[in-house]
């Protein structure tokens, strides 16, 4: 809707709360990345990349195929550990770690190729999103007692506020290996805002949609950031969804960044026009 | 004019009528809908207490005596609530269609001079939104759907909770000018406004008093003895009559439940899960219900298939029999019961119908064989003839006199009259009080005596008294010979086959009749998928040698059934097209009840009218469409111009005319 103006944001250094022209608010940093540096053998798939994401903003990821994009985003998600540089997590570092000890701080995620239970009702897939927020023991959830039947109804409830929010009720009990593309990516999504993360990282969630399912998705982003503050961290490919959701920018070229701020700096960039129109590189 | 009182027994308005349920069974449910994937429901206590918490907000946000509160979303308990909350402070609730376009909500808004909205969620607010500057008056909109509205202006905008707590909140301030208001209200006081889709020109709004839906509600509940424990579904648009008279009308009066489900496209599952007892659905419903299930059965095994059509046939002369009390041999009987156990049965429950008692259908002719289906599924499906201006009932089906070519005998309360032109006139408690702000339609359809034109030509069947009804009065003319015209008449017997899902006649005036056809996606679709036929667009499968085929035999085999009539028989089809694009009510060619705008078709497609009436083989023709978010956008096709074989002396004619 109003996501162009949200690209308008100013963010000052010294100021740590910024409005931006749509009405939302944007706090100081949450995450920040310092000198990554992740190599594969002899590949260098990020080159001593910095910056930083605030509380409750839309920051996009850019660049052409084989920049480093998805690999920046394993890096936020844990699942890849950079040889050089460190992770700043609300003012402290944070050690390596596994995927899943990421996902307890917070930080969930989605796919480039999505990757759900095919053979699993929409409503089981979102529930396994729950996962983190179940501390019923095996046996507990075996005698169906006590704490597992609470917890599992608490879970239910939040996975149909998910689902509700979506619109996805008609397809509550299909298994997703039934489902077009496009409702994947959405029920994607259910599973990740189900963990009720604080950073959300999305992976490509409009490759592949045409234009009617693209304007869904953005509008599902643009709400989920504006009803539960969620911070927001996404890779896309298609320019005209970056500038319209995103409050700022990072493109990267060749693993190295080329560019970083508000949709329209970015777009008057020369090394990003050139990045993006293929100039000989030397 | 009218006593002010009702009638010894009868409570004079709506909120009275609330207030004796609560008093008669205050515990059982009067509202479910589903949310969060669970049926929450509301005792009718529960409901009369947050539409008392509404009221009370609507007063303190200043909502005066005879307001107009427009409503806007799809059913949903809250809606229906605010409703009554309008009525209960003396002002009058205005449901609008949640699906009409920004502009034609303008309209409304406008001519009934709206202060206060109530949207269902952000899409209805946005559209209010884009045409304020031709509505200024608009003070508050209200909404309940708080979901992408948080970071809009807030000046004059309330979630529908927030009036709530507020009304709560100002329960001592407000409570006895509440009770003072509600207790104005009398049987003459306006019960509700509802504007008509209009065939044509602009909508009117038609205003119905508490009188008028209290007596057709009592009147119609009682005719088919519903219950308090009957069940509905609230599915059809709010603003349409019907969905008045049942889920407020009739539900207040006999205190039945009304059931509202969880999204549009959730309807058949919470449908099943409901299993209403009394149901409503327009042909179009039932049609594209049946057209599923027999593609499904296409798809199953050939045991499964010859199952279903086995018993199926054996039903079909067997079901209706049975409904209508008639006598049926024993072996058949056995035959039935265990065709219900095995197929009949297991069908019906798949598509939610198994518990109804009474079902209607109305609005538009229903194909014989599609009416027949249900029929022999055991379903007591029935037809009824109705109009906004008539509180809905002027006639329906008493339970075993049900036939698919008669719309009934008059319901209670109801006089008919057939004008020498043919033309129905009729006279009930239920007929309306005014066009709003338009006394002039109001004198050339209502006379002093309260006898009402229909606009509907039919007459009534001898020694049944049943009517029937032949088309649209001011659609039925004379071809160039003189011989009848009934353009609805053909329609409807091309809209029985599965395939065609709408058809538009020509020819009043004319040499001879032509068609426009619109195929029906899903049933083409299904068939093209079977006979391997690849196609990547509607207007590609609409243009496919193959289909032209089909629809030609569609249309041949109409012309022969035509002509076995010999009033219509000038009425075959001697030319027609496949259109290029389905008609839609966003590009006015539809009303939003989905019925054909004849004048605006003609205009529309003036170039192609004049191509079949020319003889020429092809024509290309461009045409506007307008998208769901109101942009316009071009489409352009060349169509092919069919001959459909003719019968009898129009075959002669024709020639004779060329």
């Amino acid at each position: 809707m109003s996501g162009a103006q949200g690209g308008m944001a100013m963010h000052d250094a010294g100021q740590d709360v910024t409005v931006t022209a749509d009405g939302r608010t944007i706090g100081g940093v949450v995450m920040e990345m310092r000198n990554i540096t992740l190599r594969f053998g002899g590949v260098v798939a990020i080159k001593d990349i910095s910056f930083d994401i605030r509380e409750g903003e839309i920051r996009a990821i850019i660049g052409p195929n084989g920049a480093g994009k998805s690999s920046m985003l394993n890096v936020i998600s844990g699942f890849y550990h950079p040889q050089e540089g460190e992770v700043i997590y609300r003012g402290s570092k944070r050690p390596p770690m596994k995927p899943f000890q990421v996902a307890r701080q917070g930080i969930a995620r989605t796919f480039q190729n999505i990757a759900l239970f095919e053979g699993m009702t929409v409503l089981d897939n979102v529930m396994t999103g729950r996962l983190n927020h179940m501390k019923a023991t095996i046996l507990d959830q075996a005698i169906w007692w006590g704490k597992a039947q609470r917890e599992e109804v608490e879970n239910r409830r939040k996975a149909e506020e998910v689902i509700d929010f979506l619109e996805i009720q008609n397809i509550r009990k299909t298994p997703v290996g039934r489902l077009p593309y496009g409702l994947k990516k959405r029920v994607e999504l259910a599973r990740a805002l189900v963990a009720e993360p604080k950073i959300l990282l999305l992976d490509e969630p409009m490759a592949g949609m045409n234009v009617e399912e693209k304007e869904d998705m953005s509008r599902f982003i643009l709400d989920v950031n504006d009803e539960f503050g969620t911070t927001i961290v996404l890779i896309e490919h298609d320019m005209g969804v970056v500038m319209d959701l995103s409050d700022r920018v990072v493109v990267m070229d060749y693993g190295k960044k080329i560019g970083d701020g508000t949709p329209d700096e970015v777009r008057r960039n020369q090394e990003v026009i050139d990045a993006y129109l293929g100039v000989a590189h030397d | 004019m009218a006593q002010t009182d009702a009638p010894a027994g009868v409570p004079n308005s709506v909120p009275a009528l609330l207030a004796r349920n609560v008093a008669n069974f205050g515990s059982k449910p009067a509202y479910r809908e589903k949310e969060f994937g669970i049926w929450q429901s509301w005792s009718w206590a529960e409901a009369a207490e947050e539409i008392e918490a509404i009221a009370l907000g609507l007063l303190a946000l200043g909502v005066d005596r005879g307001d107009h509160v427009a409503i806007i979303g799809r059913n949903r308990p809250a809606l229906y609530w605010s409703m009554v909350a309008a009525q209960k402070v003396g002002a009058v609730p205005v449901p609008l269609y949640q699906d009409a376009v920004a502009e034609e909500m303008a309209y409304v808004l406008e001519h009934c001079f709206a202060r206060f909205v109530i949207c269902g969620d952000q899409e209805q607010v946005d559209k209010v939104l884009e045409v304020q500057e031709r509505v200024p008056q608009i003070e508050h909109i209200i909404y309940q759907d708080s979901r992408g509205l948080r970071k809009y202006d807030h000046s004059k905008l309330h979630s529908l909770t927030s009036v709530q707590a507020e009304g709560r909140g100002a329960q001592e301030r407000l409570g006895q000018e509440l009770a003072a208001r509600q207790a104005e209200l009398d049987f003459n006081s306006t019960c509700v406004m509802l504007y008509t889709s209009g065939t044509t020109g602009k909508p009117k709004g038609v205003v119905l008093s508490n009188r008028n839906i209290i007596m057709t509600a009592k009147a119609s509940s009682e005719f088919d003895g519903l219950r308090a424990d009957d069940e509905v579904l609230a599915y059809l648009p709010m603003a349409w009559v019907g969905d008045f008279i049942f889920s407020i009308g009739q539900a207040y009066w006999t205190g039945f439940c009304v059931n509202c489900p969880e999204s549009a496209e959730t309807m058949m599952t919470d449908l099943r899960e409901i299993g209403p007892t009394y149901y409503f659905a327009p042909p179009r419903v039932f049609e594209t219900l049946l057209t599923q299930v027999m593609i499904r059965m296409e798809d199953a095994g050939a045991f499964k298939r010859k199952m279903f059509h086995h018993f199926l046939e054996h039903a079909k002369t067997v079901g209706p029999q049975l409904l209508d009390g008639k006598q049926v041999g024993l072996v058949d009987r056995l035959k039935y019961a265990l065709g219900n156990f095995l197929v009949i049965g297991p069908l019906k429950n798949t598509l939610g119908l198994t518990r109804i008692r009474v079902g209607y259908t109305a609005g538009e002719a229903i194909g014989p064989e599609i009416f027949d289906f249900y029929r022999a599924l055991g379903i007591n499906l029935k037809q009824l003839y109705g109009q906004t201006e008539a509180s809905v009932f002027i006639t329906q089906q008493p339970d075993h006199e049900v036939r698919p070519d008669t719309v009934g005998v008059p319901s209670p309360g109801v006089e008919l009259r057939i004008a020498e032109n043919g033309e129905v006139f009729y006279r009930s408690p239920g007929v309306f009080v005014e066009y709003y702000k338009n006394s002039e339609a109001t004198a050339s359809t209502k006379d002093p005596e309260g006898w009402v034109a229909t606009g509907d030509a039919g007459f009534i069947e001898e020694g049944t008294g049943h009517l029937r009804i032949i088309d649209r009065a001011k659609d039925v003319g004379k071809m160039a010979d003189g011989s009848l015209f009934a353009p609805k008449y053909v329609e409807n017997k091309l809209k029985f086959f599965p395939n065609i899902l709408e058809a538009v006649v020509f020819g009043n005036g004319r040499d001879f009749c032509t068609a426009f056809i619109n195929i029906d996606l899903t049933a083409v679709g299904n068939w093209a998928e079977r006979n391997n036929i690849a196609y990547g667009s509607y207007q590609e499968l609409a243009g496919h040698e193959r289909v032209l085929a089909m629809i030609q035999s569609h249309v041949e085999e109409v012309n022969r059934s035509v002509a076995a009539d010999e009033m219509l028989s000038g009425c075959q089809v001697h030319r027609f097209l496949v259109l290029h694009k389905e008609l839609d009510a966003d590009d006015g060619e539809l009303t939003r009840t989905r019925k054909v705008r004849r004048r605006i078709i003609e205009e529309k497609f003036a170039d192609l009218i004049d191509a079949l009436y020319s003889g020429k083989a092809q024509q290309y023709t461009e045409t506007e469409v307008t998208y769901e978010d109101g942009r316009k956008g071009k489409i352009s096709a060349t169509l092919e111009l069919r001959d459909a074989m003719v019968v009898g002396a129009a075959a002669e004619t024709r020639v004779a005319a060329e």
